[in-house]
């Protein structure tokens, strides 16, 4: 059987890997994959722990979070639309209108 | 098999925001009314329904993860006035500024549903469904001004940190359940209580702490703030400073005072190196803005630094002083957006220059809450200072008193530079006003409210709390 540090490693891994795309890339998509990438990663673990546990909520709370990243991932390109309409750029060192 | 329907009785207030919700998600679309101010009344009429029945829905239900007593039921209470006041400042200012679609109140309606959530939630899933319904209504909220694109910058600012800070959550969630073996925040404290603390467990916890104080725009998680606020509709905006910000502390309460209690030693320390950077961050870049709504975007920074003193105390008497800061905090800032909403250019700090020759009355108003934010009595501004620093001086945080003090006296200066504008420096334009009943009785009621509270504190804190608690 594979053991659970495994399984929490390898979703840290994914997570570390979401967080430094998310803050080094400058493309708004690429922003928008990272964060879905962290949030599997999240997934992982809970169902992970879910099974080691033996314990239904980790996979019930998945189950929420995947429904959510949807309305989310759906939230977030629209208003990357409305933008791309307005604008024409999925760049965020573009989208400098208000500083200070 | 059967399944007992579960009491509904503690959660009848958001089922009931909920209903209304969608029917006025659905009424909208049919009816051909060229204003939606219908709408408006109707929420208006629903939150002050929904405020007369929380004191009679106490109770906890769906096994635990449901709790509505006094401390949610307060909070219920800060979040239904600041929905009252945004609805009544909205009227006609979403019309001025060509943003009056008729999601715009559900909107608001469900945020509002959202924060009520998250301030009843004893159970981590249930906080993060809270969040989310909060999160997502808010970040269509900040680009609602479809057209205009500072619009939709604050929008795409707060959605992409927003995500971000909610998938650091979710990791610190799902890490606590894997060493607690629970979601319950009351399982989860039984549980820390037996074992002792790992490193993990900290980590978990420490990401927690950055995913709320993203919530309540605590630096160093307050690069979104300014951004977003000057963006937004000022109405919007207006809401954003209180509302979500009320229930992030609300969920801070509940989660580090009942599920880390055994590691309050930790999270103490972390809290009180965030509220003093929080005050620094805040008092010191309000300074140098131009712009009214990014300058109260960073007070709103600064207030967020004050009232985290409270819960550094740690004890109950702190934790019933942030209740009142914020409830305080939600009428003297919604009055300082009410009056930016009622001239016509209020943006900038410049357009207030000569405000007091043009408009008296307006002017004196704005001098009320610039100075129940910087905390000078009679002001209610003074009352909640007052009882924060006293509560954490009391829990023996007295050099954390003096920081926050310090700071506040430099957030005299860029309070009293816009009645110093008002009042002692040439009109350079005449400054053109709005005025329309339903923003006048939002500020009337602000104005009372301050006053009241300032001059009367234990009549008024007490009444609440009796009521509520």
């Amino acid at each position: 059987m594979v053991p659970l540090e495994w399984y929490i490693t390898l979703s840290t891994v994914i997570f570390i890997i979401g967080v430094i795309g998310f803050l080094i890339r400058r493309n708004i998509i690429i922003m928008l994959i990272s964060i879905e990438l962290m949030l599997n990663a999240v997934n992982l673990s809970l169902v992970a722990f879910s099974h080691y546990l033996q314990d239904l909520k980790g996979q019930i709370l998945v189950i929420f979070v995947i429904t959510v990243a949807a309305a989310e991932a759906a939230i977030g390109l629209a208003i990357l639309v409305s933008l791309y309409r307005n604008k024409a750029v999925v760049h965020t060192d573009k989208i400098t209108e208000m500083k200070g | 098999m059967n399944i007992p329907l579960p009491d509904l009785t503690p959660i009848i207030p958001e089922i009931i925001m909920s209903i209304v919700t969608c029917a006025l998600l659905t009424v909208e679309v049919f009816v051909k009314d060229k204003t939606k101010d219908f709408l408006g009344i109707i929420c208006i009429g629903t939150a002050l329904a929904v405020m007369y029945m929380i004191p009679m829905s106490q109770g906890v239900t769906f096994g635990g993860m449901f709790i509505s007593d006094g401390y949610s039921s307060y909070f219920k209470f800060i979040f239904l006035i600041s929905l009252i006041l945004t609805i009544l400042i909205s009227f006609k200012f979403i019309q001025r500024e060509d943003a009056e679609f008729g999601e715009y109140y559900s909107l608001l309606m469900f945020a509002t549903a959202g924060m009520m959530i998250m301030a009843s939630s004893a159970d981590l899933i249930l906080l993060y469904l809270g969040l989310e319904l909060m999160a997502l209504s808010t970040y269509i909220l900040a680009g609602i001004k479809r057209h205009d694109t500072r619009s939709n910058e604050a929008a795409l600012k707060y959605f992409l940190l927003g995500a971000f800070s909610s998938a650091i959550l979710l990791f610190g969630i799902s890490l606590t359940y894997g060493l607690t073996t629970s979601t319950n925040i009351y399982q989860i404290a039984e549980h820390l209580k037996q074992g002792e603390t790992s490193i993990t467990l900290l980590i978990a916890m420490i990401m927690i702490i950055c995913a709320f104080a993203f919530k309540i725009a605590s630096a160093p998680f307050h690069m979104w703030a300014p951004d977003v606020y000057q963006g937004a509709p000022t109405s919007v905006t207006a809401f954003f400073s209180v509302g979500p910000k009320a229930a992030g502390f609300a969920v801070i309460g509940r989660v580090f005072f009942i599920a880390f209690e055994s590691l309050q030693m930790d999270w103490t320390a972390i809290l009180i190196g965030l509220a003093i950077l929080t005050m620094a961050v805040g008092n010191i870049l309000a300074i140098v803005q131009t712009n009214m709504k990014r300058m109260l975007a960073y007070s709103s920074i600064a207030h967020a630094g004050y009232a985290l003193l409270g819960i550094i105390a740690g004890t109950t008497e702190g934790l019933n002083a942030v209740m009142t800061y914020l409830l305080i905090y939600a009428f003297m800032n919604m009055g300082a957006f009410a009056i930016v909403i009622l001239l016509e250019k209020g943006e900038n700090i410049k357009d207030y220059n000569g405000l007091s020759k043009s408009h008296p009355l307006v002017a004196a108003m704005m001098l009320v809450f610039m100075f129940s934010l910087t905390g000078i009595p009679p002001t209610a501004g003074f009352i909640g200072k007052f009882n924060i620093f006293m509560a954490a001086i009391n829990a023996g945080y007295t050099w954390v008193v003096v920081v926050a003090v310090c700071f506040s006296a430099i957030s005299a200066y860029y309070y009293m530079r816009i009645v110093m504008n008002m009042f002692m420096k040439p009109m350079e334009a005449e400054a053109k006003i709005y005025p329309n009943p339903a923003n006048g009785a939002a500020l009337l009621i602000s104005l009372l409210m301050v006053f009241i509270i300032g001059i009367m504190p234990s009549v008024v804190i007490g009444y609440t709390f009796q009521m509520f608690m």
